[in-house]
């Protein structure tokens, strides 16, 4: 006896995948596979990718720290500088790694894509892992220079998950347009590093939003300023308000964003084999 | 559809617009085309939509049970690898239906994802995922897959560091070791050594055979189509042309492919857009000048190429072949310490010479490649042509009646007899 067949799979031109969730729980595996393999590879040389997603941010606190604390004299609300730069930074580099990653993801897997089947959507959320990774290396070496400064954090930094998420999925809704752009236009590859500038202003990293009250739901628009006002008021402790509807316009962003970058990425994502 | 029937084709097409590849590479030339269009005002050039569009496949029928193993022939460009592509589910047809019962596994490329800088170990593992094993499945079958590759001792070692047999036994091991219902295998058993070819070819079979599972076989060895395939498809031009008995559509092919002999050909039309966006493309080749090729006279080869990319260190080669598909002979510049470097956009031709040619009277499909590096093929077209080599004056009698001997060497011979006691 042999055994029955399976219901048939069908393939026609056009036709809406109705199996592609399914398939992706399915494929969760390979996901996992290739963040692994990510972060092997990124981290095959120790000591120097750890020095590398340490020394970054560390310049990055120092020269921001000197612009807008020493020589824009911006209010700091009685929370030291430093401190105030480094939990904007965090969530920075975290979008900022996962972003890039997300955006290159498409183009730097080519030769997967046209050669074996698998829900596309992989090779973007498995790149989110190097940036997590990172992140974990720099908040270990973060939780000390805020004890030194003499805070203490409280019960809040149990919600620091929530912007974790919130800061990857904003990277990852950003990241399919770029990375979905890129496989039919090349050129999209240099816009990403732009936006990055660009993202380092307009994200309240260098500075406070709380004491910008005419820019502040402007700024909220950008959805990173949620997550950095959030990432403050988990680490930071008892110097930081909570302003919550500009949490709620920043996860509207997000919504959005997200949103978009999953429908683009789905309905282009037939046709990456084909121009990859 | 017929119970025992995994695999249902019906009027299966694909269009590539070549103009995706082409032209609209950058967003500025997209822009511009997009302007240029507005500027026309939806004045179509009549002659546009011919050049941009390529049909890989039109209208290709067939229906695979349960168990068969199915060889695809037909020349290079003819649409087997993008028939392939569209089961696999790696790209969408732009007509036509395919229903498939069962887990298709795709093995397109030997080592797919497989990363120089991770061990042995860690690559299986990698690439089963890949080809769709779960952990789990990876994990039992890990011994077997090892000692089917003969890797054992270098399992720790980074893949950067194997030697290319040792790299393309690992990769084919995982692959062998697929369970799908559905296996798709393109030509990938082209690499690889011989004994491990005639191994993997066993476990191909076996698996048809003992497991009831169907395969799918692309090879321009046609040798090991009518030796593995109980049917055959023969796609010409992405058509359909004949399909049947694995020995009987081989032998139709042989002899349309003879009826083809010629001494210059020219390959700017083969393949899809992503062979024409290559780093190197050959265009041409050409024979003694269009002259009749001569057993044991001068030979000459002049290889047309040209580059999209600057490229390092590219090895020309031309192989021959039996009709078959066996290779007898090859010539390699790299053999001879010919490597050579060219800018982006150039054009010209490379010529190789024998001043005497050593195939016997009889025809030979050409294989043509250029690759850079050790392994990176630039481009390849096996079975790219077919000539006639004839007896040329220096030929013996004896030669001329045993036609297609391949290689016919010319040796020094020395005798004694034995002295009488």
């Amino acid at each position: 006896m042999t055994p029955a067949l399976p219901e048939p799979l069908v393939i026609q031109a056009g036709r809406a995948d109705r199996h592609y969730w399914r398939d992706l729980w399915r494929y969760r595996e390979l996901l996992g596979f290739l963040a692994w393999r990510d972060v092997k590879v990124r981290y095959k040389q120790a000591a120097l990718g750890v020095a590398w997603a340490v020394l970054q941010p560390a310049v990055q606190t120092i020269l921001l720290t000197f612009v807008f604390g020493k020589l824009a004299r911006m209010p700091d609300g009685g929370v030291p500088y430093p401190l105030l730069v480094l939990a904007g930074l965090l969530p920075w580099q975290l979008f900022s790694s996962a972003f890039s990653g997300a955006s290159n993801s498409l183009v730097g897997n080519a030769h997967l894509i046209s050669k074996v089947y698998f829900p596309r959507l992989v090779v973007p959320l498995s790149a989110l892992a190097v940036a997590l990774v990172d992140l974990a290396i720099l908040l270990v070496i973060s939780v000390p220079v805020i004890l030194a400064f003499g805070v203490i954090p409280t019960w809040r930094l149990a919600l620091l998950p929530l912007f974790i998420v919130a800061a990857l999925l904003i990277a990852l809704g950003a990241g399919l347009w770029i990375t979905a752009l890129t496989v039919k236009y090349r050129d999209f590859r240099f816009i990403a590093p732009f936006l990055l500038q660009i993202g380092l202003f307009v994200t309240p990293i260098g500075y406070r939003t709380d004491f910008l009250p005419n820019w502040r739901d402007l700024l909220s628009l950008n959805p990173l300023t949620g997550v950095v006002n959030g990432f403050r008021w988990c680490l930071l402790g008892g110097g930081m308000e909570f302003y919550t509807p500009g949490l709620l316009v920043s996860l509207a962003a997000t919504a959005v964003l997200l949103a978009t970058g999953l429908w683009y990425f789905r309905s282009t994502e037939r046709q990456f084999a084909d121009v990859i | 559809m017929p119970a025992d029937t995994v695999i249902s084709v019906s009027g299966l097409s694909k269009r590539y617009r070549l103009g995706h590849v082409a032209r609209h590479d950058t967003l500025r030339d997209a822009l511009g085309h997009k302007l240029r269009r507005l500027a026309r005002l939806g004045r179509e050039d009549p002659g546009r939509g011919s050049r941009e569009e390529f049909w890989a496949l039109r209208e290709v029928s067939f229906e695979v049970r349960r168990g068969e193993v199915i060889g695809i022939i037909g020349r290079n460009g003819a649409g087997k690898s993008t028939l392939l592509k569209i089961i696999s589910r790696i790209t969408e047809p732009t007509a036509g239906l395919i229903e498939l019962r069962g887990r298709v596994a795709s093995l397109l490329e030997v080592g797919t994802g497989f990363h120089p800088e991770l061990s042995g170990r860690e690559n299986v593992f990698l690439n089963g995922a890949i080809l769709g094993m779960s952990r789990g499945e990876i994990r039992r079958k890990f011994d077997e897959i090892v000692a089917f590759a003969e890797v054992e001792k270098f399992l720790d070692t980074p893949v950067k560091h194997y030697s290319s047999g040792m790299y393309v036994r690992l990769a084919f091991a995982v692959a062998a070791h697929l369970e799908p219902e559905i296996l798709v295998v393109d030509e990938v058993l082209a690499v690889g050594d011989y004994a491990f070819q005639r191994k993997c070819l066993g476990k191909m079979s076996a698996v048809a055979s003992d497991e009831g599972r169907t395969v799918l076989f692309v090879s321009h060895n046609l040798g090991s189509v009518t030796g593995l395939c109980s049917r055959a498809l023969w796609l010409a031009d992405g058509r359909l042309n004949a399909s049947g008995p694995a020995a009987a559509v081989v032998a139709d092919y042989i002899r349309s492919q003879t009826e083809q002999t010629r001494t210059a050909f020219d390959f700017r039309d083969r393949g899809g857009p992503e062979r024409a966006a290559g780093r190197l493309v050959l265009t041409g080749l050409e024979l003694n000048q269009a002259g009749a090729i001569l057993h044991r006279e001068s030979f000459r080869a002049r290889i047309h190429f040209r580059t999209n990319a600057p490229v390092d260190g590219v090895a020309f080669g031309l192989g021959f072949c039996s009709v078959e598909g066996t290779r007898l002979a090859t010539i390699d510049s790299d053999l001879d310490g010919q490597r050579r470097s060219y800018p982006a956009g150039h054009a010209g031709w490379i010529e190789v010479a024998l001043p005497e040619l050593q195939l016997g009277p009889g025809r030979y499909a050409l294989d043509l490649g250029a690759r850079c590096g050790d392994v990176a093929s630039l481009d390849y077209l096996p079975s790219c042509g077919m000539i006639e080599v004839q007896p040329g004056p220096r030929t013996s009698a004896g030669a001329v009646q045993i036609p297609g001997g391949g290689l016919r060497l010319s040796a020094r011979w020395q005798e004694s007899s034995e002295a009488s006691a």
